[in-house]
C-alpha cells in the first residue's frame, strides 16, 4: 500500500511525513490512513502466524494417535492460536478499518489524538513479540487455553508471565484506541453529520469502543490477579489459599462475552455498508439497526455465566443466564432481517465484497443458531467443551468476523489504493474460502455431538473420518489465504486504475466527497452536508 | 471551548471510565463473596442447620478423612483415617495440629469433598474451619468436627472423602 500513497505524495506538495522516509515514516506516522494500513498489515501477519498454528493443530488431528507434536505443545498451540487470532488478527483488523474509515465517513481530517493513535498501534508488535517469546521460555508457552483459566495459570512456567504482560499491552492498546475512536466520533463530525446520519459502520464502532473501554480493564484486572497469585503471595484464585478458581471464570467471562461482540459488532458495521452498496438501496431500518446494536451491547453484560453452566452455579442462575442469552437472538434477528430486507427488490450485483457479505449472512446466522442451541442449559451440559462449541465459535469468528473483514478489504481497497483488485481472482478466493471453511468447521458439529472433547491431540478411532475432512479443509483454507495475499499485492502493485466511484451504490462520504484514490490528507476543511 | 480542549476533556472522562472498570474487576472479588454468602452457595466454612435427624440404619456410609497444609509449618492430621456412619447419625471426629514454627501462626482451613456433590449432604455442626485458628509456637491443638450425613444422600454414594487444607492467613502472625 505504501507504494500507492507515495505515488500520491509525488503529486501533492504538502509535507506529509514530517520529513521522514522509509521505515521511520511508518514508526513516526500520525496519519490515520498510515496507521490503518499498519494495523491491517499487522493483522494479516498475525493471521498468518495464527493460521500456521491452526494448520499444525489440524495436522496433528489428521490421524488418531500422536504424530507431530506432544500433548503439551499441542495445548500451547491451541492457546496461542486463540490469543493471536482474537487479539492479534481480528481485533486489529477492525481497528485498521476504523482508522481508515471513521474520519473519512464523518468528515473529520484525522483521529482526535494522532500521536496516541501511533502509540496504540506500536504497542501491538511488542505484545506479539512477548507472546512469541513465551514459546522459548522453560516449559514453553502457556498451555492453558485462550481463556487462561485458574488454577492452571498459577502453575505454569515463565511463559505465562510473558503472556500476562502481552495481554496487558494488548489491553492498553485497545483502551487507547477506544478513547481515540469515541472522541473522534463524538467531537469531530462534520457540521450536519448528526449522530443518526452516521454510517452504520461508525455507529457499530462507537458502541464497540465503549464495550472495549468497559471490559478490557476487567481482563487486565483478571490477569493482574493471576500475576500476583503467581508471584506475590495473593490467593485470589487458589483454592488451597482461600481463593476460588470459579471466581476467575466469572471475572474472565464478564470480559469474555462482551469481547465476542467487540469482534462481531464492527463486522456487522462492515456488512451494513456493503449490502446496501451492492443492493443499490439504502440500508433497511437504519434506526432499528442502531438500537439493535446498542441492545446487543447492553445485553452482552448480563449473559457471561452461560459459559459456566457446568461450574455448579444454582439452577436459578442457570435459568436467568439462559433466558438472557436467548434474548440476544432478538436484536440479532432484527439485524439479519434488516440485511435481508435491504436486498429485497434491490438491484443486486455480486462482486467479491457482496459475495463475502452474503457468505457472512448465511454462516454467521448459522453460528448464531448453534449459539442458541448452546445457550440451552440441558444441551450445553452435554456439549460443554466439545467440538460443537469449537464449530460454533469458529462460525461466528471466521465465517462472521473474518468474512466481514474480507468483504471490507475488497470493498474499500479500490478507494484506498486507487486500483482495482482482480475480480476473477477475488471470486475464486471467496469460493475457495467458503468451501474449505465449511469443510473444516461444519463436520466439527458432528464430532461435538458424538462427544469429541476440544483441546486434545489424540482421539478415539471412531472420530477419524470427520477429523480427516476437517484437516484437509484446514490445509486448503491456509493455501486459499495465500491467494488473498497475492490478490492484495497484485492490486497495490499493478491493479488497473479504479474508477472514481467503483461501486455505484456506495453513498457514504468517502465515496461521494473524496477522489479515488483518497488523498493522504482528506477533509482538512469539513465537507458541506445537506 | 475549542476542539482541542473538548477532546482533552472527553479523553480524561473516558480514561476515568477505564480506570474505574479496572477497579471494578477487583471489586468483583468481595462482591462475589457477598453474593455467594447471600445465596448460600459455596458456603464451605459456615455452620449447617440440620432439621431431620431420622437415622437411616439401613445403610452405612464410609467417611474418609484427609488433611493437607499449604505453605504452613503445621503438622495436621485426623486422629482416625476413616469411619462408618449411618445417614442421619451424629458423629464427631478429631483433628490434631502442631505448630512447628517458633512463632505464632494463624491459619484457616477449607474443606473439599469427593465426590464434589456430596458436599451438600455433609452437614457440619461444629468445625475448626468455621474460624481462623491461631497457634502459639510449638502448640498442639485437638479440634473436633461434628457432622451429620443428610439421609437424602443418593443411595449410590457409599463413600465420602472429606479433605481439609489449612493455609496461612497472611499478615496475621498470630497476634490476635
Amino acid at each position: 500500500m505504501s507504494a500507492v500513497i507515495d505515488h500520491d505524495h509525488a503529486h501533492d506538495h504538502h509535507d506529509h511525513h514530517g520529513g521522514y522516509g522509509g521505515i521511520m515514516r511508518w514508526i513516526t506516522t500520525t496519519n490515520h490512513k498510515d496507521i490503518g494500513t499498519l494495523y491491517l498489515w499487522f493483522s494479516f501477519l498475525m493471521f498468518g502466524v495464527g493460521g500456521i498454528m491452526a494448520v499444525a493443530i489440524r495436522a496433528e488431528l489428521y490421524s488418531p494417535g500422536l504424530q507431530f507434536v506432544d500433548p503439551d505443545f499441542f495445548n500451547q498451540l491451541t492457546t496461542m492460536h486463540g490469543l493471536i487470532m482474537i487479539f492479534g488478527a481480528i481485533m486489529p483488523a477492525f481497528v485498521g478499518f476504523a482508522n481508515w474509515q471513521i474520519p473519512m465517513m464523518i468528515g473529520a481530517p484525522d483521529m482526535a489524538f494522532a500521536r496516541l493513535n501511533n502509540w496504540s498501534f506500536w504497542l501491538l508488535p511488542f505484545a506479539a513479540t512477548l507472546l512469541a517469546l513465551s514459546f522459548l521460555m522453560p516449559g514453553g508457552a502457556p498451555g492453558v487455553g485462550w481463556t487462561m483459566y485458574a488454577p492452571l495459570t498459577v502453575q505454569m512456567g515463565m511463559g505465562m508471565d510473558f503472556t500476562i504482560f502481552a495481554v496487558h499491552l494488548l489491553g492498553m492498546s485497545s483502551i487507547l484506541g477506544s478513547i481515540n475512536i469515541i472522541t473522534t466520533i463524538l467531537n469531530m463530525r462534520a457540521p450536519g453529520m448528526t449522530l443518526l446520519r452516521m454510517p452504520l459502520f461508525v455507529w457499530t464502532w462507537l458502541i464497540t469502543a465503549y464495550l472495549l473501554l468497559a471490559v478490557m480493564p476487567v481482563l487486565a484486572g483478571a490477569v493482574t490477579m493471576t500475576l500476583t497469585d503467581r508471584h506475590f503471595g495473593t490467593t485470589f484464585f487458589n483454592a488451597a489459599g482461600g481463593g476460588d478458581p470459579v471466581l476467575y471464570q466469572h471475572i474472565f467471562w464478564f470480559f469474555g462475552h462482551p469481547e465476542v461482540y467487540v469482534v462481531a459488532l464492527p463486522a456487522f458495521g462492515v456488512i451494513s455498508q456493503v449490502i446496501p452498496a451492492f443492493s443499490r438501496k439504502p440500508l433497511f431500518g437504519y434506526a432499528s439497526m442502531v438500537y439493535a446494536t446498542s441492545a446487543i451491547a447492553i445485553l452482552s453484560f448480563i449473559v457471561w455465566a452461560h459459559h459456566m453452566y457446568t461450574t455448579g452455579i444454582p439452577v436459578t442462575g442457570q435459568l436467568f443466564f439462559m433466558y438472557a442469552t436467548i434474548l440476544i437472538a432478538v436484536p440479532t434477528g432484527v439485524k439479519v432481517f434488516n440485511w435481508v430486507a435491504t436486498m429485497w427488490k434491490g438491484s443486486l450485483s455480486f462482486e467479491t465484497p457482496m459475495l463475502f457479505a452474503l457468505g457472512f449472512l448465511f454462516m454467521f446466522t448459522l453460528g448464531g443458531f448453534t449459539g442458541l442451541v448452546l445457550a440451552l442449559v440441558p444441551v450445553d451440559i452435554q456439549l460443554q467443551d466439545t467440538y460443537y462449541v469449537v464449530a460454533h465459535f469458529h462460525y461466528v469468528m471466521v465465517a462472521g468476523a473474518l468474512f466481514a473483514a474480507f468483504a471490507g478489504i475488497y470493498f474499500w481497497l479500490p478507494k484506498w489504493t486507487g486500483k482495482m483488485y482482480d475480480e476473477t481472482l477475488g471470486k475464486i478466493h471467496f469460493w475457495l474460502t467458503l468451501v474449505f471453511l465449511n469443510m473444516i468447521f461444519f463436520v466439527q458439529h458432528f464430532l461435538g455431538l458424538a462427544g469429541m472433547p476440544r483441546r486434545i491431540p489424540d482421539y478415539p478411532l471412531m472420530f477419524e473420518t470427520w477429523n480427516k475432512i476437517s484437516s484437509l479443509g484446514a490445509f486448503g483454507m491456509g493455501l486459499a489465504q495465500l491467494l488473498f495475499l497475492y490478490i492484495v499485492v497484485k492490486c497495490i502493485r499493478s491493479g488497473a486504475p479504479a474508477p472514481q466511484k467503483p461501486w455505484e451504490g456506495a453513498d457514504s462520504l468517502e465515496w461521494t466527497h473524496l477522489p479515488t484514490p483518497v488523498p493522504y490528507h482528506s477533509f482538512e476543511t469539513p465537507p458541506v452536508l445537506h | 471551548m475549542n476542539l482541542e480542549q473538548a477532546n482533552r476533556r472527553l479523553c480524561m472522562r473516558l480514561a476515568v471510565i477505564a480506570l474505574g472498570m479496572f477497579g471494578f474487576g477487583f471489586a468483583l472479588v468481595p462482591f462475589y463473596g457477598q453474593i455467594c454468602a447471600a445465596l448460600g452457595v459455596n458456603s464451605l466454612t459456615q455452620r449447617d442447620s440440620v432439621s431431620n435427624t431420622q437415622i437411616d440404619a439401613s445403610r452405612t456410609v464410609t467417611i474418609e478423612l484427609d488433611s493437607n497444609t499449604r505453605d504452613l509449618p503445621w503438622r495436621f492430621r485426623p486422629l482416625v483415617n476413616h469411619l462408618q456412619v449411618h445417614p442421619g447419625e451424629l458423629a464427631t471426629v478429631e483433628y490434631e495440629i502442631v505448630n512447628q514454627r517458633a512463632a505464632p501462626v494463624t491459619g484457616q482451613a477449607v474443606p473439599s469433598y469427593g465426590p464434589q456433590f456430596a458436599g451438600e449432604y455433609f452437614k457440619k455442626l461444629e468445625c475448626f474451619c468455621f474460624t481462623q485458628q491461631t497457634l502459639a509456637p510449638g502448640e498442639t491443638r485437638r479440634m473436633p468436627v461434628t457432622f451429620v450425613v443428610d439421609p437424602k444422600l443418593p443411595r449410590d454414594v457409599n463413600t465420602i472423602t472429606v479433605s481439609y487444607t489449612f493455609f496461612e492467613v497472611a499478615g496475621r502472625g498470630g497476634k490476635s
